[in-house]
């Protein structure tokens, strides 16, 4: 009574210790679902560190979202959601054993994950340059490289009864109503700055506006101001960055199993119409796009 | 049924006259690649052994500098360390891995009459991904260990010089281990169950590795992010829970606990699990209330999730919150009471056989039911208020993760130690360590009841004289307690070379695992099976030539003879 | 029109697929909308709508659970549930000492 483990006939694809391939897909499929509840929660905690945050200190986030560009998260977000189709139309394809399609689809999700992260990129290195970082590092203050257009010469932030300039930037310029109006190319501010009362508090003068160089033109009333700046506004820019930080690495992830996948299909995995490991990647890569989503709404549409 | 399989060779090889698992396959790559989930049971076994054993050099300096105020064998700063380490490994190292990989992996496809767990190679993963978070603990106690208590409480963990970060991206790491044996188990238990296994014809065990499962991927994720905002903290200064960055600190306890009141019950469950097999068996009657337990099970799990808070009453988390979670918490404590009330009831006129499973089984019900009773004094808001903090929760968690889980663990072991290593150790010795360790425990955690009450803090390092016999009772405990796993290591490994082979089913049980050989082959069975009632014990018999157990109808469960494909 | 593979599995179709895919289009456009009027505290609360709705689709249609075991959908719906559990407590609890902090406390 010696163990076979080789029938005449059976399917290399099926492994020793399924009886059927419905139930080694059905496994496999159960085991990633498994895998993206843990996803769900894990980022689940910054969703929460973010919630309590921003119910106690919503203003922290009103501020801080002035910052971020509304139009690139859109794009961001479509980007996203056509990788998402392209995906799910490369599980299509895997079923129906178009192995061109199948390369070219995953080319393509591939390709938006790209332009996701260079997005980020730009967002990233704009933030940078301005000191909008996060918590331990938050120096916001006034880039002076030639990229800018200087009109005249300015002084330092916290220097008593200096002029300014500001200058636009790749940084938004939001347009809830009542608040900062659409920058111009150029502006001078004129208004001083008055130094700080205590040496060892932040740098950053509670101003009527914004720090120099960020916000748009000094708004005509009151009313229309951004808000003072408060305290712990860095905070805002530690979760951005964890937040947006944690999902980029998902999305290089992401990247590194498309890669895997063209390499199978190369191998003619999918020859033989079994989509699978197509399908396990698939649904990471949705849930990527739903995390991205929740983002995008929480961090760049504050109003 | 018996298997004849035969290794690559042919050879009689190994420790029993057919090849088997243990004997397939030679060299360290066969095991550290192995797909089989039983080599990985085993490699799971001797790393956990190992940590135990660490983690218990750990406890007894603790206990040693102990013996008197102030100054022992070592400095305040070391025995913050000491007292971390011994925490930080036991719980991530030993425990929370513990019954699931160690046992779990081994006995769980074998129960369900299967071949390997629905995922094998994440099988795998998972215990390579315990080896590495292994080296990274390792890694900062040797570069400086940590001196933050295991629960790495903001914002002492994000200010402290200790190696706090090589330390939890350890966690981290383990944490996968966690959550990717907890997934295998979810698949293995929803899609391999075989013909005529019903959710409700399992075997308990697998509802409490179950349950467990559920546990290990909906909290431990949360575990993750706590430990990598820490890392973020000290590393990059993020300023979620550090109040001169705006943060709270209360949070990161929030954040923490979330994760860890569900560990414990990963820690319980599948040792709930095992008293269920070794009760019935070994009182020679089917389990009482099956769907009680079994639902218990469940039910833990869920409530698990609702009671975290009680771990903060003194945090200066609010009002409103400290009385939602005493209520929950006093709630959480009635699904175990059920099964402690079924187990009892399956022993009541049942023919007890005080092998060493049993005495451990008995030592579980004693110690758990005060470890269980205890909580409810921390449970309430009153109480709690005196007792938190003191040597009381000590001696509490110690009476239900040591006196519970792993007296149950112990009990496990040698339980299916025939099934996984084709041997039977010396029943006389078994019963001297068991009765060892019942004893040293009780001295060492015990006398921590009536200190904590009399407002010994927990982590101090020096102490008041009136503490001090108490102190030095409970050390004398602790080398018992030593004593008895020593003497324990020494008759099971020797068991391993001169034991008796074991039978196929020493102890007449009727559940899968023992219908194939002791230690299995390989591919585990070449039938296919109609699974019965798990607890249907009338249908064995005791055979005194091979000094085990058949059934009386071996047909009655083979649905058809050959492999699968 | 429902296609399947040899072995029964369902295939979407691509009507579905690209239809989706606009809803999704839609959808974003209609939440970057929304917020050039204000709706007070309804705010967050239309945005969160629009947003899980959009989740919904991509996991009804893109992830396919529209067709799955149940089961799945359980899965992934659970891990939202417990979320909210956390979310929930820990707001309840931070906000109720809010305003026995002292204000500007450490930075004065």
């Amino acid at each position: 009574m010696a163990s076979q483990h080789h029938d005449d006939g059976h399917d290399p694809n099926l492994a020793h210790h399924f009886e059927s391939p419905d139930q080694q897909r059905q496994a496999s499929k159960l085991g990633m679902w498994l895998f993206l509840a843990t996803e769900i929660l894990f980022f689940g905690g910054l969703f929460v560190a973010y919630t309590v945050y921003r119910g106690n200190h919503p203003e922290v986030f009103i501020f801080g979202a002035h910052f971020l560009d509304t139009a690139l998260g859109a794009l961001n977000t479509v980007v996203l959601i056509f990788s998402s189709f392209t995906i799910a139309w490369a599980v299509r394809a895997a079923q129906l054993k178009q192995i061109k399609l199948l390369k070219w689809l995953i080319v393509a999700t591939m390709l938006c994950a790209f332009v996701f992260l260079g997005v980020k990129y730009v967002e990233y290195s704009a933030k940078w340059k301005h000191g909008l970082l996060w918590a331990g590092s938050y120096n916001p203050h006034v880039d002076h490289d030639e990229s800018f257009e200087v009109v005249e010469h300015e002084t330092e932030i916290d220097a008593p009864g200096g002029e300014v300039e500001i200058e636009e930037t790749d940084e938004v310029q939001h347009v809830a109503e009542g608040e900062i109006v659409e920058p111009v190319a150029t502006e001078i501010v004129t208004e001083p700055i008055p130094a700080p009362a205590d040496p060892d508090r932040s740098t950053i003068a509670p101003a009527a506006r914004g720090p120099e160089g960020l916000a748009g033109p000094a708004p005509a009333t009151d009313q229309d101001a951004i808000p003072v700046e408060p305290a712990n506004a860095m905070v805002f820019f530690s979760i951005y960055f964890l937040m947006t930080g944690l999902h980029g690495i998902h999305v290089l992830g992401g990247i590194g199993a498309m890669l895997w996948l063209l390499k199978c299909l190369r191998r003619g995995d999918f020859d033989g119409g079994h989509f699978t490991k197509v399908d396990m990647v698939a649904l990471y890569w949705h849930v990527v796009d739903i995390i991205w989503i929740y983002l995008f709404l929480l961090l760049y549409l504050i109003d | 049924m018996a298997v004849d399989s035969t290794t690559a060779d042919g050879a009689a090889v190994g420790l029993t006259q057919q090849g088997n698992y243990l004997t397939t396959g030679r060299g360290v790559l066969s095991w550290l690649f192995t797909l089989d989930h039983k080599r990985i049971g085993v490699m799971y076994l001797v790393a956990i052994t190992s940590s135990f054993f660490l983690g218990g050099v750990f406890a007894l300096l603790v206990r040693t500098e102990l013996l008197t105020p102030g100054a022992t064998i070592m400095t305040a700063d070391t025995y913050n360390k000491m007292f971390t380490l011994h925490g930080a490994v036991m719980i991530f190292l030993f425990i929370i891995p513990g019954i699931p990989a160690a046992l779990g992996n081994f006995v769980l496809p074998l129960m369900l009459g299967a071949k390997d767990v629905a995922l094998p190679r994440l099988n795998l993963t998972s215990f390579w991904f315990w080896m590495i978070g292994a080296v990274f603990a390792v890694v900062s106690i040797i570069i400086g260990a940590v001196d933050t208590g295991w629960t790495f409480y903001t914002p002492y963990s994000t200010t402290t010089g200790t190696a706090v970060i090589s330390m939890t991206l350890g966690v981290f790491i383990l944490g996968f281990s966690s959550i990717f044996t907890g997934l295998n188990f979810i698949v293995t238990i929803h899609k391999m169950r075989p013909e005529g296994m019903t959710w409700f014809k399992m075997p308990l065990l697998l509802w409490g590795l179950y349950s467990t499962a559920i546990i290990q991927v909906l909290a431990t994720p949360i575990l993750g992010i706590t430990l990598l905002l820490l890392v973020a903290e000290r590393a990059l200064g993020v300023g979620i829970f550090d109040p001169t960055l705006g943060g709270d600190p209360v949070l990161f306890q929030h954040f923490f606990w979330f994760y860890s009141h569900p560990a414990v019950y990963i820690m319980i469950l599948p040792a709930m699990g095992i008293i269920s097999e070794l009760v019935s068996v070994f009182s020679g009657k089917h389990i009482f209330g099956y769907r009680f337990i079994a639902w218990s099970s469940i039910a833990i799990a869920m409530f698990s999730f609702l009671v975290w808070g009680h771990h903060m009453f003194t945090s200066g988390q609010s009002g409103i919150t400290n009385m939602i979670f005493s209520a929950l918490t006093f709630s959480v404590a009635i699904p175990s009471a059920v099964k402690v009330f079924n187990w009892l009831a399956t022993m009541y006129k049942g023919s007890i056989r005080l092998a060493t499973p049993m005495l451990y089984v008995l030592s579980f019900l004693f110690l758990f039911a005060i470890g269980g009773l205890t909580g409810l004094f921390l449970g309430a808001l009153s109480t709690d208020i005196h007792l938190h903090d003191t040597y009381f929760v000590v001696a509490h968690f110690h009476y239900v993760m040591f006196g519970g889980t792993v007296i149950a663990f112990l009990g496990g072991i040698h339980y299916w130690w025939p099934k996984m290593f084709g041997r039977m150790y010396s029943e006389r010795w078994g019963q001297v360590s068991a009765l060892l360790v019942f004893v040293g425990f009780n001295l060492t955690f015990f006398t921590q009841f009536v200190m904590g009450s009399h407002g010994m803090p927990r982590r101090y390092y020096n102490y008041i004289e009136e503490f001090t016999a108490l102190h030095q009772a409970s050390t004398v405990g602790s080398y018992i307690l030593a004593l008895g796993f020593f003497i324990m290591a020494g008759y099971l490994i020797h068991s391993l070379f001169r034991g008796r082979p074991a039978p196929d089913n020493p102890w007449g049980s009727a559940t899968l695992e023992w219908e194939t050989t002791s230690p299995p082959p390989a591919g585990n069975f070449d039938c296919e099976f109609i699974a019965g009632d798990p607890y249907d014990l009338e249908s064995l018999r005791y055979d005194p030539a091979i000094q085990g157990w058949v059934r009386k109808d071996p047909q009655s469960i083979i649905l058809s003879q050959g492999g699968a494909h | 029109m429902s296609e399947h593979t040899e072995n029964g599995v369902h295939i979407v179709s691509m009507r579905l697929l690209v239809g989706v895919m606009i809803a999704l289009m839609f959808g974003t456009w209609l939440t970057v909308s929304v917020t050039h009027f204000d709706f007070g505290g309804f705010n967050i609360w239309i945005g969160l709508a629009i947003a899980t709705t959009k989740a919904i689709l991509v996991g009804l249609y893109f992830m396919h659970l529209r067709w799955d075991k149940p089961f799945n959908a359980f899965v992934f719906i659970s891990a939202f549930a417990f979320l909210f559990l956390f979310i929930g407590f820990a707001l309840m609890d931070t906000g109720h000492y809010q305003d026995i902090l002292i204000p500007g406390w450490p930075l004065g």
